[in-house]
């Protein structure tokens, strides 16, 4: 890798910088101006449209650190470990929100900020799992050690969440849940904005994604030229 | 016996061996020298079967060692600075540990005669952390030629070993270079093991700088050839 | 065969190494009681309330103790390099992964048999003999899966300088289905309740240990690379 390549983002990257845009754009103007509220919710039912994309975000963005975290092991290159590191800030990121607009929707819809809902506390777990798997990312100083230890937890962690989430499910389902989701009546406009928001959304992500990397890149390149001009000397 | 074909290793972005060729032959004695990180620890743990190259094959005796780890590991040992000991357990136990995972037959008798090899059968059964340094050393020698091995690496065994220790050393290599068994010894100190050796290296920044027979050659000899090969890769 | 006399011979080593010393075990075990006493001051032991929450409370234990445990297993291999010694051998790494993994399940054996009678004994519960058998069952398999995924996570964190702050953080968040499902079947079990109400436990934990179980056969020679 070249320090030229490296540096300069290319044309993709201005295109999905345009495509988010406008796709966020759109989708803030959908959510606050076009759709009408829930019936019994009232206003507070817009944050649903933040709440669903950014959790499904999350766990795309843990599947990715799964898939690289793979090639990684498999590969042995470090690019995979980049995006891997960078999905996993992202994820981290949109899972923190995911926590952060469930109890204010609660609060609103079921009167209490936190319930231990089944959804809810399983985003809890993963939030942690995915911090312990910053956490191996800052103790480990070598990049090679942080990339292979990282890349395993990362597997460990996905493989993980399905269970966690059957746990927390039969757990909830044992102990009567003191409210229950209750009904959504979802008008086709919602549905229509709810599917624009997941786009945006994802385009966000990779737009994140990019980013991320970029930034990781020029780090690394950092690095090796620290490291060359100390082999010189 | 050994046969090592373009071997490097990157670890992380940094490249600690350079497309390595080496080939030793049953018997032989190899002494490698090279300043502190120059990749020579990392070739001996790729070479014991430690850790994998990132490029290039290895053949030991005959087996490839992608497939054949497990059979080449039997006929290698290890002395190191580090002596691979647990101190909580008793020399005996140490032993009989090692014997058990290397599957040796006769283990007992085996570990006296080892023990009787490097001088330690009158304390196999006192607990290794009451030992000194230079009998924890002796120890780990007996532990290393347990399995019989076929090839023997020495990753800078002289370390911190007394007159004693270093003698009971020396003629332990002796005696494995005279049951024609391979060699392979990485040192700082000139003055010991090279005298047994009969082929030196030189790696300097991951790659051989020097490979040849030793013969004729005195040790002031060696140790300017060695600064010189040092200096003109700096 | 080399498989399991590797597995034996490192477990035979773990264990004459700790019981010349019986350091760990010790600590171990007084940690575990000191647990419970803490949770007796924090909460009124004679209240029925905390008499309902009794499972919960020894599957803390049981952790924080198992935690020391694991712990200590592959950061005791760190003196004199010892793992390395242990990679030169002629046996698989997986069989390095379970010879700790069943040394890590004798200690928590040891410190179980001993610890869980006396917290009966200090919470003057009366256990019935009907529920003695289903208790070991369901103490059993939630100790292998926490042995499981904490051996495998503790050679991971073993590399790192502070290994213990970092292992229960990686840890517990992993093994949130084993405490789960472990505290309510015991929980359900103690309370008298049908079989059909923990047996859906005991699946979730078998599932688990075996999970944990299998991967480390993939995953554990990159964690021991070096």
């Amino acid at each position: 890798m070249t320090i030229h390549n490296i540096t300069s983002k290319g044309r993709f990257h201005n295109i999905l910088a345009w495509a988010t845009f406008i796709a966020v754009s759109v989708s803030i103007y959908m959510i606050f101006m076009w759709v009408p509220n829930e019936k019994v919710q009232g206003p507070v039912s817009k944050i649903i449209y933040f709440h669903i994309s950014s959790a499904w975000l999350a766990f795309f963005a843990f599947f990715l650190v799964m898939v690289c975290s793979v090639a990684y092991l498999k590969t042995r290159d470090l690019k995979w470990d980049v995006i891997a590191y960078s999905s996993a800030e992202i994820g981290v990121l949109f899972t923190t929100i995911v926590l952060v607009t469930g109890p204010i929707w609660g609060r609103a819809s079921w009167n209490a900020w936190w319930t231990w809902d089944h959804r809810l506390t399983t985003t809890l777990i993963l939030w942690f799992i995915y911090i312990a798997y910053l956490m191996i990312r800052s103790s480990f100083s070598e990049e090679e050690k942080k990339a292979r230890f990282s890349a395993v937890f990362g597997i460990i962690g996905f493989i993980d969440v399905p269970i966690v989430w059957m746990s927390i499910r039969w757990w909830r389902t044992i102990h009567p849940t003191v409210v229950s989701s209750g009904g959504f009546a979802m008008d086709p406009r919602m549905v229509a904005t709810l599917l624009v928001s997941l786009l945006a959304f994802t385009l966000l992500f990779f737009y994140l994604l990019q980013k991320g990397i970029f930034i990781l890149n020029i780090k690394n390149q950092t690095q090796i030229i620290k490291q060359k001009i100390t082999e010189i000397r | 016996m050994i046969n090592a074909m373009g071997i490097s290793k990157t670890i992380g972005h940094k490249t600690i061996l350079h497309n390595i060729h080496l080939h030793i032959k049953p018997g032989q004695f190899v002494t490698v020298f090279g300043p502190n990180g120059a990749g020579k620890s990392t070739l001996l743990k790729i070479l014991s079967l430690v850790t994998k190259p990132s490029k290039g094959d290895l053949v030991i005796d005959g087996k490839n060692a992608n497939n054949f780890a497990d059979e080449i590991r039997k006929k290698i040992g290890v002395i190191s600075h580090n002596t691979f000991l647990n101190e909580n357990l008793t020399a005996k136990e140490n032993l009989l540990f090692y014997g058990k995972m290397y599957g040796v037959t006769d283990l007992k008798d085996r570990i006296f005669d080892v023990l009787h090899q490097v001088g330690l059968e009158l304390s196999m059964n006192e607990p290794v952390r009451t030992f000194s340094r230079g009998m924890q050393q002796r120890l780990a020698i007996a532990r290393s030629i347990l399995h019989d091995p076929a090839i023997l690496f020495l990753d800078e065994p002289y370390t911190g070993l007394d007159p004693h220790a270093i003698q009971i050393l020396n003629n332990v290599l002796a005696q494995l270079n005279a049951d024609e068994r391979t060699i392979f010894l990485i040192t700082h100190n000139f003055e010991e093991g090279v005298n047994l050796s009969d082929r030196i290296l030189f790696i300097v920044n991951g790659k051989i700088r020097y490979d040849g027979e030793k013969t004729a050659m005195s040790k002031d000899d060696l140790k300017n050839l060695y600064l010189m090969k040092v200096k003109d890769t700096a | 065969m080399n498989f399991f006399s590797g597995i034996s011979a490192i477990i035979w080593k773990d264990l004459k190494a700790e019981f010349r010393t019986k350091q760990l075990l010790s600590s171990m075990l007084i940690f575990a009681v000191l647990t419970l006493i803490i949770f007796v001051f924090a909460f009124d032991p004679t209240k029925d309330v905390v008499r309902q929450v009794f499972p919960g409370m020894i599957w803390v234990c049981i952790v924080f103790a198992g935690v020391l445990g694991v712990n200590r297993s592959f950061v005791s291999e760190k003196q004199n390099d010892c793992l390395t010694g242990i990679l030169l051998a002629p046996i698989n790494r997986t069989a390095i992964y379970y010879g700790k993994t069943g040394g890590n399940l004798i200690y928590m054996a040891i410190v179980e048999v001993i610890a869980l009678p006396l917290f009966a004994v200090l919470f003057n519960y009366n256990i019935p003999a009907a529920s003695i058998f289903p208790l070991i069952l369901v103490v059993f398999l939630g100790t292998l899966g926490f042995i499981a995924v904490g051996t495998f996570l503790a050679a991971l964190t073993s590399n790192a300088r502070s290994s213990e702050i970092l292992l229960p953080i990686i840890l517990f968040p992993v093994m949130v289905p084993v405490i789960l499902s472990a505290v309510q079947a015991t929980g359900a079990i103690l309370s008298g309740a049908q079989t059909a109400d923990w047996v859906s436990w005991l699946k979730i934990l078998t599932a688990f240990d075996v999970i944990f179980l299998t991967v480390p056969v993939l995953l554990f020679e990159y964690v021991l690379e070096v």
